[in-house]
Formats: structure tokens, sequence, C-alpha cells
């Protein structure tokens, strides 16, 4: 299938760097008017898709570029949402300190940070399935704590009433009350997670995680302290899971339990895997597939998730590399032909 | 004071003794060769040095410093670099980008976490130079798993140059090898600057006495001979157990 892209010349029209370079800003273009034409419902939609596609793209660092198949990434989008929860939460049970997000974002990122730490500390001595499995029981322990804890977390009913996001400074203070007020404020943390990660996976760093994503042994080899750079990349992933997780609760105003849980862990990967791993686009594509998938299907019928399942299946057996697979497009090289010097 | 020194190093694969308390020296720009007959214990005692496996006893030093129990990477940083028997290389990414990886970490820039890695324009002219000397720079763009054996091979060889090591240690560079491919190898590795450190582990006796000045040969996990490649070629025990009856007559004529 990849070869009848590339007869039709797709691929190539595609790596062309014009080419990318005109489709993002259409795309950005469009992204920006789309409040104007959109319904609210529709427009919400787009925010969940942002917001998830943040996640996804956080997980991309892991198991795209460095090769980590995290099952336990619910963890960090849950935490985020419940950290921003506890502090700007009108229940009794949260502080409700604040929900100034020149606040809340800084503690939202040190906390996700720290717990990506701990959990990495242990996780990253392991690799292969048995990563997985440590990693989604860490994330089944903090959803255990989750439930518990009602005094702190509210238990099954999570924090509700979670204040709307605030910018203040001094005396300027702007509340995001309206939903395209909102829209913008994901649309900007989406554009800025997308620069920061693409940046990342294109500096040395980012080709250091590739080369133990390819080849761990030699790495160590090469002198490379492989333990570091994985640490890194959890705690990167870690925090802007925690990024996205935070302006989910701020979006449904509700820091719930069944962010931390594996079923969330499930579907970024399934995301991942119908978008295309190792690019990241393809996560952004695949998040937009999987949330709005349930739109499309559900006025047919209600067992849209048995169609989701075959739709997973399809991917995984036809078309593996995921959507950008299927277009055609490769992952990004570090020297670009053009730049081939002669001889 | 000797570059590599390994002292009764030895290594106990359960109850067999792979490597019993093998003793060697090796003095800055010598080329050395460990031979034997399989199951000699040549890849163990090369690995115990690499760190890829840790002894059972014994020491090896570097410089002076004890790194009998440095992890691999630890090792690598201190100047010791080695390729490995079978081709271990980040086989999805170009050429290019595997010597850049070995490249960039020689010269300490992967804490840069935001500027893009083609930037480094020093890095990228050196990876340009290693894969100009290894002759791959023609395969520069191509994914190394489409890449000929031969060619792989050299790629293995160049990885452990980028690293400028001060001790080069070379896994049987040419298995597996034809035989118009091994002349390359040896060829490589012979205009490889002489001011090197190397221990090459050899199958092939005319690359092996064609590259070392000195050689080691092990039998059962144990030293059975050492010297210049006149002496070894010389010592009667290493005629009758190793290189067996008229081999002198072979390489001497």
């Amino acid at each position: 299938m990849t070869s009848l892209t590339e007869q039709m010349g797709l691929s190539t029209w595609l790596g062309q760097k014009r080419v990318k370079l005109g489709l993002i800003i259409m795309a950005v273009i469009l992204a920006l008017i789309y409040p104007y034409v959109s319904s609210l419902y529709f427009l919400s939609l787009a925010i969940e898709v942002f917001i998830f596609a943040i996640f996804a793209m956080s997980l991309d660092l892991l198991l795209g570029y460095t090769g980590l198949a995290s099952f336990g990434h619910a963890a960090f989008l849950g935490l985020g949402g419940y950290i921003l929860g506890y502090i700007s939460s009108r229940s009794d049970l949260a502080l409700n300190l604040t929900s100034n997000i020149l606040i809340t974002l800084p503690l939202v990122i040190i906390g996700t940070a720290l717990i990506a730490f701990i959990i990495g500390f242990f996780a990253l001595r392991t690799s292969g399935i048995y990563f997985l499995m440590v990693t989604l029981a860490f994330a089944q322990m903090l959803f255990s704590i989750a439930i518990r804890w009602s005094g702190i977390t509210g238990g099954s009913d999570g924090l509700a009433g979670v204040a709307r996001p605030v910018i203040g400074l001094g005396s300027f203070s702007y509340e995001f009350s309206s939903r395209p007020s909102f829209y913008y404020l994901v649309l900007f943390f989406f554009l800025l997670s997308w620069w920061l990660l693409r940046r990342i996976v294109n500096s040395p760093f980012g080709w250091t995680l590739r080369g133990i994503r390819e080849n761990e042994q030699r790495m160590k080899a090469l002198g490379y302290n492989t333990f570091r750079f994985k640490m890194a990349a959890f705690v990167i992933a870690g925090t802007f899971a925690g990024l996205s997780g935070m302006l989910l609760v701020q979006f449904f105003r509700h820091a719930a339990p069944g962010n931390l849980y594996w079923t969330m862990s499930g579907q970024v990967i399934v995301m991942l895997i119908v978008g295309g791993t190792g690019t990241l686009i393809g996560p952004i594509l695949g998040a937009m597939v999987i949330r709005l998938f349930p739109l499309f299907v559900s006025s047919y019928t209600e067992r849209w998730e048995l169609l989701l399942g075959l739709l997973f299946i399809l991917f995984v057996l036809f078309a593996p590399k995921g959507i950008m697979g299927f277009l055609g497009v490769k992952p990004s090289t570090l020297l670009t032909q053009e730049k081939r010097p002669s001889g | 004071m000797s570059l590599l020194t390994v002292t009764n190093l030895t290594k106990h694969f359960g109850g067999l003794a792979a490597l019993a308390s093998v003793s060697m020296t090796v003095e800055v720009g010598e080329r050395r060769a460990i031979i034997g007959p399989n199951g000699a214990g040549k890849s163990t005692f090369f690995n115990l040095i690499a760190g890829e496996l840790l002894p059972t006893s014994g020491q090896v030093q570097l410089e002076g410093q004890d790194i009998t129990k440095l992890p691999v990477n630890e090792r690598a940083n201190l100047g010791l670099g080695h390729t490995f028997q079978r081709n271990n290389l980040f086989l999805g990414l170009t050429t290019f980008e595997n010597v850049y990886l070995a490249v960039q970490h020689h010269q300490g820039i992967t804490k840069n976490i935001f500027k893009p890695a083609g930037q480094f324009s020093q890095v990228t002219a050196q990876t340009t130079e290693i894969l100009q000397r290894v002759g791959l720079l023609e395969q520069q763009h191509e994914v190394v798993s489409t890449l000929a054996y031969g060619q792989q091979r050299a790629l293995e060889v160049a990885l452990a140059l980028a690293t400028e090591p001060k001790v080069l240690l070379l896994d049987e560079p040419t298995a597996g090898m034809s035989p118009a491919e091994t002349t390359e190898m040896a060829q490589l590795i012979e205009n490889l600057p002489h001011s090197l450190t190397m221990m090459i582990v050899e199958h092939d006796m005319d690359v092996v006495f064609s590259l070392a000045n000195k050689i080691t040969v092990l039998h059962y996990g144990q030293k059975i001979s050492n010297g210049t490649p006149a002496q070894v070629r010389a010592d009667p025990i290493v005629q009758e157990i190793y290189l067996g009856a008229g081999y002198n007559e072979n390489v001497s004529k």
C-alpha cells in the first residue's frame, strides 16, 4: 500500500520541505479561524483532540523515539489533572487556592516530573514486556490511590467544580471563561508542545534516544550512559502528559479517576499505532481519528467500540506504520539529501 | 606503565573455565593479535576486557587504573573502544546517523536538547571524515540494514574509530567476509594511524601476520605463547597444537 502512494508520487510530494511547511501553515491558519466557523459542539471536540494530541505526542517520545513501550502513560495524564484539581477545585476537599495558570502550570510540571522520576527510577531498570508491566502497575497503583484516598481525591467521584483557568500577573487578569477563549489556550499549548517536542527529537539528545531505540547495547559500547537518557525522556514525556492532563481537567472542570485508568493508557497507544510512531504528526492524526471516530460511527450503531477494535486490527495488519506510514511519509533523517556534500 | 594490563584474568561459565588466569600487557602503539583455535577463550577474553562480560577473578587495568568492574560505557569513555564479532549497528538509521551517534557523544554535545543535530558543523564534519576514511561516504544516506555485509562490517569499525579510543579492540573484523572483502578490511586496518594501539581477535592467519607486531596464543583458556610474530611462528608448541604440522613451511615460503 505504501508502494501505491509512492507510485502516485504522494510520498515524494509530502516529503518536500516546501510542501510540509505549506501544509503546516495551512493547518495552523485553519485552527486559528476554526472557532469562527464551528459550532460550540465541534469546538469542544477540537479542544479534546488537541489535548489528546499533546498526550499522544508525549508518549511518542517514549514509544516512537526511545523504544520504551509504556503501558502506564495515563499515570501522568491523571496526575497532572489531580494536581491541578487539588489546587483549583472549589470542592471542600481541595485547596481551592488559585486557578492562575502561571502558578498551576509550574506546580503541575514539577509534580508530574517528580513522580515520573520516581516511577522511571524503578521501571527503567527493566525493558521490553517487563517495562510494560511495571509502568502499568505504577499507573494502576495511582488509580487505586485516587479511588481509596477519598479525603484528598474525592474517591470515585473525583474532584468536581474546578475553577476556570485564569492568567494573571500583577493587576492584569484574564479568565478563559468562554469556549473559544479556552480553545485558544489549548491551541497555544498544543502548538507550543509540538514545537518543543520537535526541537527535542531533532536535537543531539533526540538522536541519542533513537540510538537507544535501535540498539542500546551499542550505545553503551560507544560510551553513552543510556539510563540517564531514558530517564530524561521518561520525565519529559511525563511532564507533557501532565500538561495535557491539566488541560483536560480544566476543560471538563472535573478531575476524575478514569483519567488514570489503564484503558486510558491503552487508548493513547492505539492513537500512536493508528497515527504512526516516530513522527510527531502521526500521534496528532491518531488522536484525531480515535477521538472523532465514535462521533461518526455512533449515529449508526451503539457498538462503536467494536468497530474501533476492528479499525485497530486493520491498522496493525495492513498499515503497521499507521496513517503516516500509509501515506509513505518516512521519519526525518539527520542529514537532508539536498545538503549532501559534493564528492 | 603499560597501556593495558591484564592480570590473572579468569572466567568460569558454570563448571567450565573458559579462561584460566591469563595475564598480558599491551604497550602504546602495539598491534596485538589474540589467536587460538575455536573454543580457546578468545572471545571471552575480548569481552572481559571490553566489559561485555565480568570476570570471575583477576584484574584489568587501563593506564594503571583498575577497570575490572566498570560498566561498558565508562570503559568506552576512558578510551577503550570495541567492535563486535557480529554486526551490532543501528540498523534502522542511515550510515551517516550511525557514525554521527558515535561522534556526537565523543564531542560531548548530547546534553543539547534544543538545537537541530545537523547544525553542529564540527560533528557533521568529523562524521563525514570518518565515513571517507572507511570508504562509506557514498552510502551515507542509505539505511544501514540495506548495506552489503562487508560495508556493515566496515561501519562496525567506523563506529569504534569515531570514539577516538586509546585502545581499539577489534573482534574478528573479517568474520564472514569474502576473500576480496577481507583484503579490503585488512587494508583499512593497516592504514589506521600507527599511534593507535590495537588488540585484534582474528581467525584469518594472513590478516594476523600482516597486521600484528605482537601475538598472544590462547588454547583451552590458557595462554600458551606470547611474542613477536616470528617468535610465535617459531614456537614448537604453537606449531604443534594450533597451526598444525607443516604450517611453518607454508607461511614462510
